[in-house]
């Protein structure tokens, strides 16, 4: 370690923090003098308190968005950069009128005709997604309320399964990723030695389109399965044990009272978990952009096709309007399925 | 922002609630046979989730001229700690930890004050916008985290914050609070108004109650949340890279991971023991804390 360097970290840590908490304090004056003295509204305290929180949020997310929906508009990109300046930062007209930045919808038009990243376009980005997402949730969902049912019961070891199945989701998802990618090199990685050992020749998971995209999928149900195992433990456990009992002595077989008793008392917890799943597993960076190394096209998903489209590719411009398409993807299903399914019904109550 | 999902999502279950339930499947014994094959199912999962972690260990033990023979071995021959020390003398990966480690401390206890004083908020008042406000939260965790990162970039390039930690320290500081609102909320929600009340009536003014009653109960709840924010920061990549990825010295561990995985050939035995360094606090720090967290999006709740 080297000194100058750790103690320019630390200072700037530091500083970081002192800024941070002299803008609270700040904006705490700020909305005082605006909410007590001057306003004497009744209810200042509850914004007083939530006011940090609230401006960070705008700072990070509002704004942003804001910004890159009016980048949207423009054929913004390294080449053609337009430097819109503080504090607007290019949302109103600045980067219009400069030049022929504005053009309109045409970016939102490109992304469904033009070719995405180099080879593929959007619809093919879209299916690979969608095989992507579905496949992973399906998947979690059947191993983890699988292994949730096993593990539900009164047993030797039980602690010590827990523990081992759910290290996947406890080790740090990087590490995870990193090891991953090195196992599955096709000549020095552990699961073709492995597969050696039985007799089969390995595929090329680096570099093969197909398995490389079956490799993804594997390393994510590996990832996911522990998640869902715990939450839907945590569902089974909530189910009160007089109402096994009390089938049983109607007679009921065990496949029967899964069939009526568990599934539908454990949907409640399913509901949500199975939609966050989606969300997560559609919207998940750094399983397809690790495995992949940014390389096969064919292994992109919607997200990190915008990664590309962005920083290798550099058209900020199109790369705005494919978010907002993305989102708009994702806003639909799950208005869609909560719509449906009632789930968070009366959350913020 | 959904950045933060590569991290366990942890919500604390009052005790009393989780005890109730903790007695398990109810008394059904299974046959011999049947429980052959449950615990030769399990241990085909065990393995399958343990088996990748230990054949890390075993190749980070590995002497400097075999790290890439086929060797199934779980301490391999010739067995030697020298891969550990070489990531730890000759390598750029204590300083990317403490980089990781004091940015991580930092921003976990900025949006823990952030988070607490919210929820708090919501808990206990009934302001206009609230309803509003936390459907807002909710729908932020909708967002990709990819999204945000073009505005983000070009932001942070205006702003003079690319290649700095401000930039990436106040994403960090943020990232989680939306979460961390509703997972406090609910908690605050199961404490007694009472007791508060009863402080007031002895002369604390609401925020003492607050201070003085509210939070002390809600320890485990916040120290959750801690923890929650703090594995969401340790672990963040994408951010980092395209805020910091361009300076080494600025580097935090999954940048520096990633880069001994890329140059993999030379690098196995690096990389395998710095994957057991960062590990193993982390894992720690995991089974040891869902003793009481587990199963946040759950409604009903859990002991483990």
């Amino acid at each position: 370690m080297n000194l100058d360097q750790t103690l320019g970290a630390l200072g700037e840590v530091v500083t970081t923090l002192l800024v941070i908490a002299a803008a609270v304090v700040a904006l705490e004056g700020f909305l005082y003098l605006v909410l007590v003295r001057w306003i004497k509204a009744r209810m200042a305290v509850p914004f007083m308190l939530i006011a940090p929180a609230f401006v960070g949020l705008i700072v990070l997310i509002v704004y942003p968005l804001l910004w890159e929906l009016n980048a949207s508009f423009t054929n913004m990109s390294l080449r053609n950069f337009c430097d819109p300046g503080f504090p607007t930062m290019g949302i109103g007209v600045h980067c219009r009128t400069e030049g022929d930045m504005f053009i309109g919808v045409e970016n939102f038009a490109r992304v469904f005709t033009a070719p995405v990243l180099q080879q593929a376009g959007f619809f093919q980005v879209m299916w690979q997604t969608v095989l992507w997402t579905a496949t992973n949730v399906a998947a979690h969902v059947a191993g983890g309320l699988g292994l949730a049912l096993l593990l539900h019961r009164a047993m030797r070891g039980k602690g010590i399964y827990r523990a081992l199945i759910v290290l996947p989701w406890a080790v740090p998802q990087i590490v995870a990723l990193a090891v991953w990618r090195t196992e599955l090199h096709s000549e020095f990685g552990m699961v073709n030695q492995l597969l050696s050992v039985v007799g089969v020749d390995g595929p090329s998971w680096l570099s093969d389109p197909t398995w490389n995209f079956v490799a993804m999928v594997a390393v994510n149900v590996w990832l996911g399965i522990p998640f869902m195992m715990v939450i839907l433990l945590g569902g089974l456990q909530s189910i009160p044990s007089d109402l096994y009992e009390a089938a049983e002595i109607d007679g009921a077989s065990s496949r029967q009272s899964f069939r009526h008793i568990t599934l539908p008392l454990i949907r409640p917890v399913m509901t949500p978990a199975i939609i966050l799943g989606v969300v997560w597993t559609f919207n998940n960076f750094n399983v397809p952009f690790v495995i992949n190394q940014n390389e096969l096209e064919t292994s992109d998903t919607l997200v990190t096709g915008l990664f590309r489209a962005a920083f290798q590719y550099n058209r900020y411009g199109f790369a705005a309007a494919y978010a907002f398409i993305i989102f708009a993807i994702l806003l639909v299903f799950v208005i869609f399925y909560v719509r449906r399914s009632g789930a968070l019904k009366g959350a913020t109550e | 922002m959904s950045g933060v999902t590569s991290v366990p999502v942890p919500t604390v279950v009052p005790a009393t609630a989780a005890r109730a339930k903790a007695a398990g499947a109810g008394g059904r014994t299974d046959s011999v046979r049947k429980r052959i094959v449950i615990h030769g199912i399990l241990i085909i999962a065990s393995l399958i989730a343990a088996f990748p972690v230990v054949r890390v260990l075993s190749v980070s033990l590995r002497p400097a001229d075999r790290l890439l023979e086929r060797d199934f071995k779980l301490i391999p021959d010739g067995a030697t700690l020298q891969s550990f020390v070489h990531v730890l003398t000759e390598t750029d990966l204590p300083q990317w930890l403490f980089n990781s480690l004091i940015i991580t401390i930092g921003t976990s206890l900025v949006g823990l004050v952030f988070a607490a004083t919210s929820a708090y908020a919501f808990s206990r008042y009934r302001f206009p916008g609230r309803g509003v406000g936390l459907t807002a939260l909710l729908a932020t965790q909708l967002i990709p985290a990819t999204m945000l990162l073009v505005p983000l970039f070009i932001l942070a390039v205006q702003l003079d914050l690319k290649d700095t930690y401000r930039g990436l320290m106040i994403a960090y500081s943020v990232t989680t609070v939306p979460f961390s609102i509703w997972i406090l909320k609910g908690y605050y929600d199961t404490v007694p108004i009472e007791l508060e009340e009863a402080a007031r009536i002895d002369g604390c003014s609401q925020l003492e109650a607050f201070w003085r009653i509210l939070l002390p109960l809600s320890t485990p709840a916040l120290a959750i949340v801690f923890l929650f924010n703090f594995l969401t920061a340790w672990n963040e990549f994408v951010l980092a890279r395209v805020l910091i990825g361009s300076s080494q010295e600025l580097f935090t561990w999954p940048l520096g991971v990633l880069r001994f995985q890329a140059q993999f050939q030379t690098q196995w035995g690096d990389l395998a023991a710095a994957s057991i360094l960062i590990s193993i606090p982390v894992v720690a720090l995991f089974l040891y804390s869902s003793k009481w967290l587990v199963s946040g999006v759950t409604l009903g709740g859990v002991k483990g």
